[in-house]
């Protein structure tokens, strides 16, 4: 743990050294651009940049990390220097239950607020670091291969990743067992990034803002009661009085109907 | 459509079996010779280094090395398809630590030193020092001094060599494999239920079934090519098929199953007795008794049979091991036992005196009256009391389980198939447990029909062609023939043209037994061949002590450093599979030939290579004078008398005799069917190795492989074992046997299917192996020896066996149970899978699954460092409670391919005592947290 805490001290001296300091956090979170496909640590907010302002870079999180999974940005890896992310293809989050990264965090960057659900305590399982994709082409479960390494490593097993199965029309005697990501459930550790076993990735993870849409509310799933819930989010009225008139300069103007 | 896909591959069954062709599906099988591909690769059939399932794979080479695989499409198995192990097969071989020289321990002059470090030494220095040491052991304990660790991934050419050699040559039955750790049990049920070994049907049951059955075995992570194929039958008919899976924790098969039964450890036993006493008791009906009396009796054996452990008076049993080994001698019925055990007069508390562990074996016939009598225990009530493995899982519900389980194998017209592994075979009642199975089989007919029947799975790739076929076992000779049998062994003395009396009629050790007996001193030379004995061996502690601080030499072939290398005093680099010529035996009778694709790296050399040129160190005056047995009062004979009359002489060489004979010759090298292909063996190689003998080693000049192979099949034509030609399996992508007339046999024990079964003439089916089938009659309390012996020929038995609890059973100081096993991704002690970097970057290390609510109570969480302890030893392993094995409270499980979590230095030794298979799955430990 002391080299680890040498070295993150180096990277505030060199920032230092670089004459920036404290200005350069303030600059650089304006121009965030590059931050868009960082992971950060559980408990950080969606919008990067909130958490980028609010976090003081003192690299508790990135110390008390007993997997190493954390780093701090430097200069040159084209994110706020300072602020804590991962890599999960190199170390990926493996989802401390007692998440001492978000527990030991000073500023509230990291808040475990973030991962409370329903009154129920803080959990790691609440996170949402980023969602995990996958590319079906160099997904081998996708050429029929019995893969889903993903699968079973995925802390939340049947949960975040489960097992779509498919008859093989090719073999008629086999059948595909596709590893498919469940964005409810997703914590965005990277754990199936991590393990895949194909040479670059064919399960990674994303941000949640990168990789994630968003449906209106117009409509409302007839099969699901839950679905509901998301209305109550967003239920601005409709006010009858306004616009009456709208209608008369259409309904007026016939002169070129015949 | 999948009703009409399935109407489909029923009736190719049966026009396979009206034509008798079992292989006309495949009419692209001549097209298996080497095909030019992209980049000037060089394409050409093989199979998968890993499990028992065999699946085909083609090989692409360029420029001597293999450069890709990819799944053979005309494998009726895979179709082209792989598991992430075989998907990696082009890279197990080219690991940066491949052992490339012979490496002996020796001391600052050079002498070998059991003390020394390793340093490279010619092949020359290391025959010279294994055939003194060998020697040294022979002269002072006999062939019984000796031994070898033999194995279920021996190609089958290898695993006959060894045996000619151990028992034919050095008549020592001292070689036992790695599969006796595997699937003994399971051997033992075959041979004592129908005669002979391995199961009558084939992969196809698979998509002929309506039910599968997991037993004991995770198909989804241990036979992945096999669940995908389950996995697409349950999704043809969704409905009507059902997926059971019956384990001790939640596991990846679950996923798939209708139906998930977590039963408490050892419980199967009261569980398959549960069916057969919803079948006996209240569903008679449901009893095939056309079957049933046409084709099988009744049997039961002796319950006082111990459970394979040294006794505790051994001195080198700690005082904790004796808590254990203690119930060797005698026990004391718990509550369970005093009920199943009632029918022999005993009640809860009686003391059970272990006289029979030296015939735990024996069996006799009972009537049905007598079997109906000792399942009367076993009601839904108790055995649901008994059984249920999940705390957290209601009476009730575990009880609505049963009952729908007991109702769809008696289901009528609903074709049931029983699968299992080593949740059965690694049991200390295993092969009471394997009998079970086809005792609930036998009583629905649902036995040896497409689709109906109980199928015992292998977990390597030859246990069955290997280990199980040719006989690598300490009491077997090849095609199913044993040591102790006087025709059996005049038999294969006249095959390997060596004298009458040569042969050890006395079993050798089995592997446990080889490594107390090294421990004991009675072993002092033993060879280590494609096994990892100090890694996979429960106890481990004594065993790796005994190697490296006592007086003994051992031998390791191997091609990466693991445990056994580390503990060996002389390691072999040995070729790797697709480096020489070869063949495996699956668990669906499927044998599989392939060709060398390329050189071997550095020096190395076949296991072949290694024991033909040990064989020209040994003069036959050396080993076939008289020699001491302990066991046999006279010894083995002096047989060089008549060695001379058949033109021996006293300085023949066993390699002349066992492999340079005019048989041998008569296979030359080069041949046809090898043309423009290596034999490294057969010519040497560019690599121009220096030999046995100090000088280049320039080849045998005859086609070796080809001729152990043709002599190796004539144990079996014509004895329900029949074997095609080396030549015809050089072009089609496997055949089960037996085959008759180039025709593969797919349900044995059918007469529509199997010609032996016909030709019997019993009926529609003969169960018509030759073992074990004139017993004596009696009760289910023993024989009765004025009903003399009852010949059961083409008949099967239904064996009554009743529950026992196992020997270690959770208590206040080891509270949990302890089950190991493995994982998808690596493949036994992980000397290759944890070399293939994809691999180890998936599953870098063993991880210790344990209940939430257990690691709580402990003051645990995910990932924490605990210490696993039993009565032998502990390790160290973090803990996992929300991976791919979700256990119940009260058990952990560890898998055991990561030696940095040495699992079977906490495991128990204890075994079947009919199989001698170490119990895996069950021994008790307690867990704390370790200051990491």
């Amino acid at each position: 743990m002391t080299s680890r805490r040498k070295a993150i001290e180096n990277i505030f001296k060199t920032s230092t050294f670089m004459g920036f300091g404290g200005l350069l956090w303030g600059s650089s979170a304006d121009e965030a651009a590059n931050t868009e496909f960082t992971l950060r640590p559980p408990g950080a907010s969606q919008k990067d940049r909130d958490f980028v302002q609010a976090c003081i870079k003192c690299g508790t999180c990135v110390e008390v990390c007993p997997y190493d999974t954390l780093e701090l940005a430097t200069p040159g890896d084209g994110k706020v220097v300072g602020t804590p992310y991962f890599h999960p293809r190199e170390i990926p989050c493996y989802m401390c239950t007692d998440i001492p990264c978000t527990n030991n965090c000073p500023s509230g960057a990291l808040d475990l607020k973030r991962l409370e659900k329903e009154n129920e305590p803080a959990s790691i399982n609440n996170s949402q670091m980023g969602i995990a994709s996958i590319h079906k082409e160099t997904c081998i479960a996708f050429w029929g291969i019995r893969c889903d390494a993903c699968y079973r490593a995925c802390p939340l097993i049947g949960k975040a990743l489960t097992i779509e199965r498919k008859i093989n029309e090719r073999t008629e005697q086999h059948a595909y067992l596709l590893p498919i990501v469940n964005g409810d459930f997703c914590t965005g550790c990277g754990i199936c990034e991590h393990v895949c076993v194909v040479e670059e990735s064919a399960i990674y993870v994303l941000p949640l803002s990168a990789a994630t849409g968003r449906v209106g509310n117009h409509y409302v799933k007839g099969w699901d009661k839950e679905d509901e819930k998301r209305m109550k989010l967003n239920n601005t009225e409709v006010d009858d009085s306004k616009d009456i008139n709208s209608g008369l300069e259409y309904l007026n103007s016939d002169e070129e109907l015949y | 459509m999948n009703q009409t896909r399935r109407e489909f591959i029923k009736s190719s069954a049966v026009v396979a079996a009206a034509t008798s062709v079992g292989i006309s599906s495949l009419p692209n099988t001549v097209k298996a010779f080497a095909a030019k591909g992209e980049g000037g690769w060089l394409w050409d059939k093989s199979v998968c280094r890993f499990c028992g399932t065999g699946c085909g794979i083609m090989i692409a080479t360029k420029n001597d090395k293999i450069v890709a695989v990819k799944g053979d499409p005309l494998s009726p198995v895979n179709k082209g398809l792989n598991c992430i192990k075989g998907y990696f097969n082009a890279k197990i071989m080219y690991g940066e630590d491949r052992l490339k020289k012979p490496l002996l321990r020796m001391d600052s002059n050079g002498n070998f030193s059991k003390k020394g470090k390793f340093k490279p030494v010619s092949w020359k220095r290391a025959f010279d020092e294994m055939e003194k040491q060998m020697k040294k052991s022979l002269d002072e304990l006999g062939p019984t001094g000796i031994a070898v660790f033999s194995s279920g991934q021996y190609t089958v050419m290898e695993g006959y060599a060894a045996v000619k050699l151990i028992k034919g040559g050095l008549r020592s039955n001292n070689i036992d494999p790695n599969a006796r750790h595997c699937m003994a049990s399971a051997v033992v049920g075959f041979i004592q239920t129908f005669g002979i070994d391995e199961p009558a049907g084939t992969y196809d049951d698979i998509e002929l079934t309506d039910t599968v059955v997991s037993w004991g075995a995770n198909m989804s992570e241990m036979h992945p090519i096999l669940w995908s194929r389950v996995t697409e039958r349950k999704l043809s008919d969704p409905k009507k098929v059902k997926v059971i899976n019956l384990t001790t924790f939640t596991n990846r098969t679950s996923d798939l199953a209708d139906i998930e039964i977590v039963f408490k450890p050892h419980t199967d036993l009261a569980l398959w007795n549960y069916i057969a006493h919803e079948i006996v008791y209240n569903n008679p009906k449901a009893i095939d008794w056309d079957y049933v009396n046409n084709h099988t009796v009744f049997a039961t054996g002796p319950v006082d049979i111990g459970y394979g452990m040294r006794k505790p008076d051994h001195p080198k049993n700690t005082e904790l091991e004796k808590e254990t080994v203690r119930l060797e001698v005698e026990k004391e019925l718990s509550e369970a036992e005093g009920t199943t055990l009632s029918y022999l007069g005993y009640k809860k508390g009686d003391t059970l005196k272990m006289n029979n562990t030296k015939k735990p074996v024996k069996h006799w016939a009972i009537s049905f009256e007598e079997f109906k009598k000792g399942l009367k225990p076993y009601n839904l009530d108790f055995v649901a009391r008994l059984s249920k493995g999940d705390d957290s899982e209601s009476l009730e519900s575990f009880k609505k389980k049963l009952k729908t389980l007991a109702k769809l194998y008696m289901e009528k017209g609903r074709k049931v198939t029983s699968f299992w592994t080593m949740g059965m075979n690694q049991h200390t009642r295993g092969s009471w447990v394997n009998e079970q199975a086809y005792m609930v089989h036998f009583l629905l007919g649902k036995q040896a029909k497409p689709g109906d029947g109980a199928f015992s799975l292998t977990g390597q790739p030859s246990a069955c062609g290997t280990a199980r076929e040719v006989g690598t076992f300490a009491h077997r000779l090849p095609a199913d023939l044993v040591v102790a049998n006087p025709k059996h062994r005049k038999f294969t003395e006249e095959i390997w043209k060596i004298p009458d009396g040569t042969l050890n009629p006395k079993v050798g050790s089995h592997l446990m037994k080889i490594h107390r007996d090294i421990e004991d001193g009675k072993i002092k030379f033993a060879w280590i061949n494609v096994c990892n004995p100090y890694h996979n061996s429960a106890n481990a502690n004594h065993w790796l002590k005994a190697a490296r601080e006592m007086d003994n030499f051992i031998v390791c072939s191997e091609v990466y450093p693991g445990i056994s290398a580390k503990v060996s005093d002389l390691i072999l680099p040995t070729a790797m599979i697709y480096e020489k010529w070869g063949a495996y035996g699956n668990a669906e009778r499927r044998t599989q030939h392939w060709k060398q694709q390329v050189t071997p790296v550095g020096d190395a050399m076949s296991d072949t290579w290694q024991f033909v040129e040990l064989a020209k160190r040994f003069k036959l005056k050396e080993v076939w004078g008289a020699k001491n047995i302990p066991g046999i009062k006279d010894g083995l004979p002096d047989v060089m008398d008549k060695a001379r009359e058949m033109g021996y002489n006293d300085d023949t060489t066993l390699y002349e005799v066992l492999y340079e004979n005019d048989e041998a010759k008569g296979y030359p090298w080069p041949d046809p069917i090898g043309e423009g292909r290596l034999n490294s063996e057969s010519e040497g190689d560019k690599r121009k190795v220096s030999g046995s003998d100090g000088k280049e080693f320039k080849g045998y000049g005859f086609f070796i492989q080809k001729y152990l192979w043709e002599e190796y099949r004539r144990f079996g034509l014509g004895h329900e074992h029949d074997l095609d030609s080396f030549d015809a399996y050089q072009k089609n992508r496997g055949l089960k046997w037996p085959v008759i007339d180039g025709k593969e046999t797919l349900w044995r024990f059918n007469s529509k299917y199997d010609s032996y079964a016909k030709k019997a003439g019993a009926g529609d089916f003969a169960f018509y192996g030759k073992a074990l089938k004139a017993i004596g009659q009696g009760t289910l309390k023993g024989p009765i020896a004025s009903k003399g012996k009852l010949k059961l020929p083409n008949k099967a038995k239904i064996f009554f066996r009743p529950y026992m609890d196992p020997p270690e059973m959770p208590d206040k100081q080891y509270p949990l149970w302890l089950c190991t096993g493995r994982v998808l991704e690596h493949w036994h002690s992980g000397t290759m899978t944890m070399r293939v970097p994809e691999l180890y970057r998936a599953v870098p290390e063993a991880l210790c699954s344990i209940h939430p609510a257990d690691a709580k109570a402990l003051n645990l969480i995910d990932g924490d460092s605990v210490w696993i302890e039993s009565r032998r030893g502990k390790v160290k392993a973090h803990i996992e409670t929300r991976g791919r094995n979700r256990v119940p409270t009260g058990l952990v499980y560890v898998p055991w391919f990561d030696e940095k979590v040495f699992i079977n230095k906490v495991c128990l030794d204890a075994t079947c005592p009919m199989s001698k298979e170490t119990d895996f799955k069950k021994c008790t430990v307690k867990i704390y947290k370790a200051e990491s």
